[in-house]
């Protein structure tokens, strides 16, 4: 087979693969949305993060706003201490309410930022105050266990 | 008595010696294989040629497979998954276990079968025509001439073809998922968004087709160089490529896998 013909037939195959990766990059994967260019922390400490990972979202009005960068545990406080990267563009009032809420029954976890009223924006570094626990279904389920049963059996 | 323990100790020995011999000539072989690769990279055509040989010629099968298992995990997958009502994350399904897995282990496995298989089958018949040896006279280094070519021809082709083959699954999942059954095309395409991570899940895919084209196009080469001269030397050296390759993919994707996926 001569040499330009062969030439071509391997320019059409290496194309071929390095679109089959751009198609899994762009379409398939997350490269086009969720990479935000600049950010700035917040940190969040909750009592129960339940079952929340790093590199979940972190939305507000259901739009992603952010990713969690960094989880770990205040052996002081006993609490889990949250570290969320934050789009530059966004900016949140001080007294924004940071929970963590479940996309779905059984979808993954992220964090929900309910904006207050504050005239003062929350800066590079800042901590927010306000937050809820996830809501774990077990507890859930045992608390409407014990008040039905605390209700009595004749209630039925 | 003794005599035959000390015989079967001897045989015993004997094997894993030759055993030890073998790897350590691999191993030889292999830093041979990166040294000549300069020299070989002086007439790229070689190694141009090679890809087309192994990476062009094996497109169909890489693409029709692709195609079949997307359509069985889209069918698998949407009837599992609508007994517990969650019919939506079919395109994450489909998508996570072809990048993350099914992608580059099968695209190796059909790989090593089927060009693999050639690179051994045609090293080892110039060996056993004594072609390479000829080179060798005519100061023709034929790790730069013939081995080093066709490693690298597969090294390349083989990340491009895992890839083919993933994106073609994918579609073949949208097709049974979207176009056959009705899953929420917006569903199918969102979730899958959220939930495939690029560095995450597609790099670390590709990170393993190279590793396993690495793996596949040495123990290829190989095995035709070190084949016995012989018609029988030469198939048995075709079949030790398919099955060490096939075995090789496995273990190193285990390995690969427990490295890169600890659930954080």
């Amino acid at each position: 087979m001569n040499r330009k013909l062969l030439d071509l037939w391997v320019g059409v195959f290496v194309a071929i693969g390095i679109a089959a990766l751009l198609f899994l990059a762009l379409k398939v994967g997350n490269m086009s949305a969720a990479n935000f260019v600049e950010t700035y922390s917040l940190t969040a400490k909750f009592d129960n993060i339940g079952g929340l990972k790093v590199r979940a979202p972190v939305k507000s009005a259901g739009v992603p706003v952010g990713r969690v960068s960094e989880i770990h545990f205040d052996p002081q406080t006993y609490e889990a201490v949250v570290t969320i990267n934050v789009d530059t563009r966004y900016r949140f009032p001080k007294d924004t309410f940071a929970s963590i809420l479940t996309s779905g029954l059984l979808g993954e976890q992220y964090i929900g930022l309910d904006v207050g009223g504050d005239e003062k924006m929350l800066a590079a570094g800042g901590v927010i105050a306000k937050t809820q626990s996830a809501v774990v279904l077990e507890k859930l389920i045992s608390q409407f266990l014990f008040s039905k049963a605390s209700d009595g059996p004749d209630k039925k | 008595m003794a005599s035959r323990m000390l015989d079967l100790v001897a045989a015993l020995g004997h094997r894993l010696n030759e055993k030890l011999i073998r790897l350590g000539f691999a191993t030889r072989f292999f830093f041979m294989l990166l040294v000549y690769s300069g020299q070989s990279f002086t007439r790229l055509h070689l190694t141009i040629r090679e890809i087309y040989f192994s990476g062009v010629l094996s497109l169909l099968i890489i693409l029709v497979s692709g195609l079949f298992v997307g359509l069985v995990l889209g069918l698998q997958g949407y009837e599992t998954l609508q007994r517990y009502g969650s019919s939506d994350a079919l395109g994450v399904l489909v998508a996570l276990s072809l990048t993350r897995e099914l992608g580059p282990v099968v695209a190796g496995l059909l790989f090593a079968s089927r060009a693999g298989s050639s690179v051994t089958a045609e090293i080892g018949l110039m060996k056993a025509t004594e072609q390479l040896t000829a080179m060798d006279m005519m100061a023709v280094n034929p790790i730069a001439r013939v081995v080093a070519p066709r490693f690298w021809g597969g090294v390349i082709a083989m990340p491009l073809l895992a890839a083919m083959f993933s994106a073609m699954g994918v579609f073949g999942g949208y097709l049974i998922g979207v176009v056959f059954i009705g899953v929420d095309e917006g569903a199918f395409w969102s979730q899958m968004q959220s939930s495939v991570d690029f560095r995450e899940d597609i790099v670390n895919g590709v990170i393993k087709s190279f590793v396993f084209g690495v793996a596949v196009s040495l123990i290829a080469v190989f095995e035709g160089y070190d084949s016995a001269p012989t018609a029988e030397g030469v198939s048995r050296a075709i079949t030790r490529t398919v099955v060490t390759s096939a075995l090789a993919i496995l273990a190193l994707d285990f390995v690969l896998t427990s490295f890169m996926f600890r659930g954080v």
